[in-house]
């Protein structure tokens, strides 16, 4: 819950609604994007960055082996596992999002 | 130093921890007290044992895991709340996992939906919004408890409530600051922490400024880290040069993924949405001035705690549980007569048991009982 995980943002899913379909070790979400947009640009230009993904929002925009080492790091104490059941227990729940 | 071996970079790490021994060893001289240093942060307690960081350094330094695991911190009332919302037959409860287990005075939200209670996993506020949403004829409220770092979803996801109109929705709001609480914790006379290795993700949204009292008014260096084994041992470091050098400052070792300003549109998002209540109750601290939030009046309609009608009991832990002692480091989690016979990561008695990052569970699962017979 606190660590997040690293994804890539492949796609916006609706620009109106700031949410950005996201890649988290090949499970794929909606994620909020409000907090890394930059104010008045399009939504298109995040498409291909990597983000820290905390309980469906985007976080902080890092780069690709700053996410490649977070995400080691997870893998290793044993949180990405956690995170990624969580991740996947959302999208049984809510296809609709 | 078999350990860093399996490190991103051993060559580096062998050398963090080579320096690290020859700047304690001039900081020794004249001192018959270890140095302390406080991680505020949860999953730095949990990545800290998990690369057996504590074996890697002189008898010198010493870690001191702080109050930094939300789960951990949550009073028995606010689970005894979440229960009472919980069972009440129009009400489909949302809450993140790591909340399930934490034991309330009479039974876990876990226990509450084995009995029946339309409990569900989510995993992000969103889905509990879009639960609301398909789900018109019920109430569903979402259980918001962490740190910054979770408080912009939570605000964030209210904001998308109101903008919606979807009025079955609601947060019962367990957020909670850590600048308070570094402060009520460094007022405490007895408190005898040397320096602090600071919180990564949550900087990453409040940014370093906030921390600049622990060094102006209370003398110690805090170093932002982030949480590779390097992360740590590299601001520990720099905690441990600024304690040399006789230096207190905010520095940032983690500006690849912390702005020193932190995330304005997080920050604007929380401040639209929440007020610091008058004090917060904290599972084995007490009562803390100021360490918790609210909704502001004008998202008064999104309150579970004004849609409920809540008991908002002061429960008090179990007599023999050490939990408030472990929390603010004066303890070891061995010293808890529970540890390990009562209190076990799966029949948790205090909620540092419960969650992977609480220092309990992280003494349970890494170092078993080898620290009772030290
Ligand atoms: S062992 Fe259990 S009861 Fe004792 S301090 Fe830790 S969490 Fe609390």
């Amino acid at each position: 819950m606190c660590l997040g995980i690293p994804g890539q943002i492949v796609a916006v899913a609706d620009a109106d609604a700031m949410l950005c379909t996201v890649d988290v070790s090949g499970v794929r979400r909606a994620v909020d994007v409000a907090c890394v947009a930059a104010p008045g640009r399009p939504l298109d230009e995040l498409v291909g960055a990597w983000v820290l993904v905390h309980v469906g929002f985007a976080m902080s925009v890092i780069d690709e082996d700053e996410a490649a080492a977070t995400l080691k790091v997870l893998t290793e104490i044993g949180e990405a596992e956690a995170e990624m059941a969580a991740l996947r227990l959302g999208l049984d729940q809510n296809a609709t999002i | 130093m078999r350990y860093v071996d399996e490190f991103r970079d051993p060559a580096l790490a062998a050398a963090l921890v080579k320096e690290i021994g020859a700047v304690c060893a001039r900081l020794e001289r004249g001192r018959d007290t270890p140095l302390t240093v406080m991680e505020v942060c949860g999953g730095h307690t949990h990545a800290i044992f998990r690369y057996g960081l504590e074996g890697l350094l002189p008898d010198l330094v010493e870690f001191v895991h702080g109050p930094g695991c939300p789960v951990c911190v949550l009073p028995m009332g606010r689970v005894d709340d979440c229960v009472a919302i919980a069972e009440r037959a129009e009400v489909i409860f949302a809450t993140f996992g790591d909340a399930m287990r934490v034991p309330g005075s009479s039974k876990s939200l876990l226990q509450a939906k084995a009995e029946g209670a339309d409990v569900r996993m989510v995993y992000s506020p969103l889905d509990a919004l879009a639960l609301a949403r398909k789900n018109p004829d019920r109430e569903v409220v979402f259980f918001g408890l962490g740190f910054e770092t979770t408080m912009p979803s939570t605000a964030l996801t209210v904001l998308r409530a109101a903008r919606e109109g979807t009025s079955n929705f609601s947060l019962f709001c367990n957020h909670i600051t850590i600048i308070p609480t570094l402060r009520a914790l460094l007022e405490q006379p007895d408190f005898g922490i040397d320096g602090f290795i600071g919180p990564g993700h949550v900087s990453m949204v409040i940014g370093t400024e906030p921390y600049r009292f622990i060094a102006e008014e209370f003398g110690r260096p805090l170093v932002v880290a982030g949480f590779e084994p390097i992360d740590l041992l590299q601001s520990l470091l720099m905690v441990l040069r600024q304690m040399e050098d006789g230096r207190a400052r905010i520095e940032n070792q983690y500006a690849r993924v912390v702005p020193d300003a932190g995330n304005p549109a997080a920050l604007a998002a929380v401040q639209q949405v929440y007020e610091p209540r008058e004090s917060f109750e904290w599972r084995g601290l007490g009562s803390i001035a100021g360490s918790g939030v609210r909704l502001r009046e004008a998202y008064a309609g999104f309150d579970a705690e004004k849609r409920f009608a809540l008991a908002a009991a002061q429960v008090a832990d179990p007599a023999q549980c050490r939990c408030g002692a472990v929390l603010t480091g004066a303890e070891k989690p061995w010293a808890c007569p529970e540890f390990g016979t009562g209190c076990t990561p799966e029949t948790p008695l205090g909620a540092l048991m419960v969650s992977s990052e609480g220092s309990c569970a992280a003494y349970y699962q890494y170092g078993g009982m080898r620290g009772a017979a030290a």
